[in-house]
């Protein structure tokens, strides 16, 4: 790994969404619009507070999932990727610089959906606040790094956004949202077991009912980070210097 | 393995997707020279630059670029590669894709400078490269692959759709890199262009026709022009 080489990628893609305002118009507030639109859909400070922090992990994660899929098979696709793997750039190098980037903006994209949830639309949460930052963070993050390592199995852009509902909608339907996870029929309940966004959201949840950090959270917290990185390493691999 | 020779190839069978596309390929660039690769569309001109640079999966032979086999890390930054496709950003200006490469090659920034002026893209720094021209974008390509110090130089069509005054002015920065010890491979299915190369390899349908001067590719044809030579290579092959 080399650091310059690294940072400079972080600053090079960051540079490619400075000429790009809309899209990170779109990616800051997108989660935003979608908490306010369902604050009004339920109607009630309540039952939004029941189901906001799940939504704080699932909105991000897939936000930032189809944004790095498509960044990553962009550059995939075009000679870029093969240019800079003749020279000097290692693989993590690559990986990271992205991750870093698209973690920069998935924190400014969270911060501004806790904002906003926290002032405007009544969400309460009995926990630290700026745990909830992190862990919805930590989400967009890994949602940033299975992006990444989607983007290796799609061969065009077309594909790469119909990998949104292979690899986030069965975490969303799973993740204990919709229904508890202990109540689902036992095969559903080791699918939503090994599904890293189901950890995302228990933690979550914990963090806006009690203020208590216990050996659970950061377990959990330790399996996203842990799967976010796993995800990375993946994709490096599916990164080839010599190709057919 | 000789130390006169930049590259180095023998043998070399290449297969993309079920076609072979280099057949039992041979051939030497001497260091410091400027070598023509010529061939039809679809001959295997970019599958051999791309063995060469060591981004191509071979199904054997050898290739042996700088006295170490292609690929090896030691060469990333002793190589420069202009792809056909320009590897370039499109939503970057042209100072700011150059500035990202420059830091990747851990060259000096004021690479960026001077390969601006060496293409002829000077006014055109802060400029997006979706907003250039063809010409200009595949100069921009080009200025990528002369940053830092490359000893030698693989340009895939470095001057498709370049007006003549370009072309000519390329091909002079190239004569001089070459001067000063930069071997250079360069791609091209213009024959006009071959003149002005010191050796030339000429190619069809994945087997190497030629590997020699242009001179003497005319002596040996008792042709007087390349665009005659090459024919009567083919014909010789076919005749064969």
């Amino acid at each position: 790994m080399n650091t310059s080489i690294l940072l400079a990628t972080t600053a090079r893609i960051l540079t490619q969404f400075r000429h790009d305002r809309r899209t990170v118009a779109l990616m800051v507030l997108m989660p935003s619009l979608l908490l306010i639109l369902l604050r009004f859909v339920f109607n009630s400070d309540q039952a939004f507070s029941r189901a906001a922090p799940a939504l704080l992990a699932v909105f991000p994660f897939a936000i930032m999932f189809i944004v790095t899929s498509i960044t990553t098979l962009r550059e995939r696709t075009t000679a870029t990727l093969e240019r800079l793997m003749t020279m000097p750039m290692g693989k993590l190098d690559l990986l990271f610089g992205y991750a870093l980037a698209f973690g920069i903006v998935a924190l400014v994209q969270v911060l501004v959906a806790v904002g906003i949830s926290l002032t405007w639309l009544g969400l309460e949460i009995g926990g630290s606040v700026w745990l909830l930052v992190v862990i919805a963070g930590l989400d967009a993050l890994l949602g940033t790094a299975l992006g990444l390592f989607a983007s290796a199995f799609a061969r065009t852009e077309f594909q790469a956004v119909q990998f949104m509902p292979l690899f986030v909608m069965p975490q969303v339907l799973l993740c204990g949202l919709f229904a508890p996870r202990e109540a689902m029929t036992p095969v559903l309940e080791w699918l939503s077991n090994v599904m890293p966004l189901s950890y995302a959201v228990d933690a979550l949840t914990a963090v806006t009912k009690s203020s208590d950090i216990t050996g659970e959270l950061v377990r959990n917290l330790a399996i996203v980070a842990a799967c976010g990185l796993l995800a990375l390493v993946l994709g490096a691999v599916t990164l080839r210097r010599r190709t057919p | 393995m000789t130390s006169s020779a930049a590259v180095e190839v023998t043998g070399l069978r290449v297969s993309r997707g079920k076609r072979l596309v280099l057949r039992d390929v041979s051939c030497t660039i001497p260091r410091g020279s400027v070598t023509g690769l010529l061939g039809p569309s679809g001959c295997g001109k970019t599958t051999l630059m791309r063995s060469v640079v060591g981004v191509q999966i071979v199904e054997s032979g050898e290739v042996t670029v700088l006295g170490v086999p292609a690929g090896s890390p030691g060469l990333r930054n002793r190589i420069g590669y202009a792809t056909q496709n320009p590897a370039v950003y499109a939503d970057l200006s042209v100072a700011e894709n150059l500035r990202y490469f420059c830091a990747v090659l851990r060259a000096p920034r004021s690479d960026v400078r001077r390969v601006i002026d060496e293409v002829g893209l000077g006014g055109h720094e802060s400029q997006l490269v979706s907003s250039l021209s063809g010409g200009e974008l595949s100069r921009t390509s080009l200025a990528v692959a002369l940053l830092g110090k490359p000893e030698l130089l693989v340009l895939d069509e470095p001057t498709v759709g370049l007006d003549p005054l370009l072309r000519d002015e390329l091909w002079t920065l190239f004569r001089e890199l070459a001067d000063r010890g930069v071997t250079l491979l360069i791609s091209s299915h213009v024959m006009d262009e071959a003149a002005r190369c010191e050796r030339l390899l000429l190619m069809r349908d994945g087997v190497l026709l030629a590997d020699d001067t242009p001179a003497a590719l005319l002596s040996e044809t008792g042709t007087s022009d390349l665009e005659q030579a090459f024919l009567s290579l083919v014909r010789a092959k076919e005749a064969a």
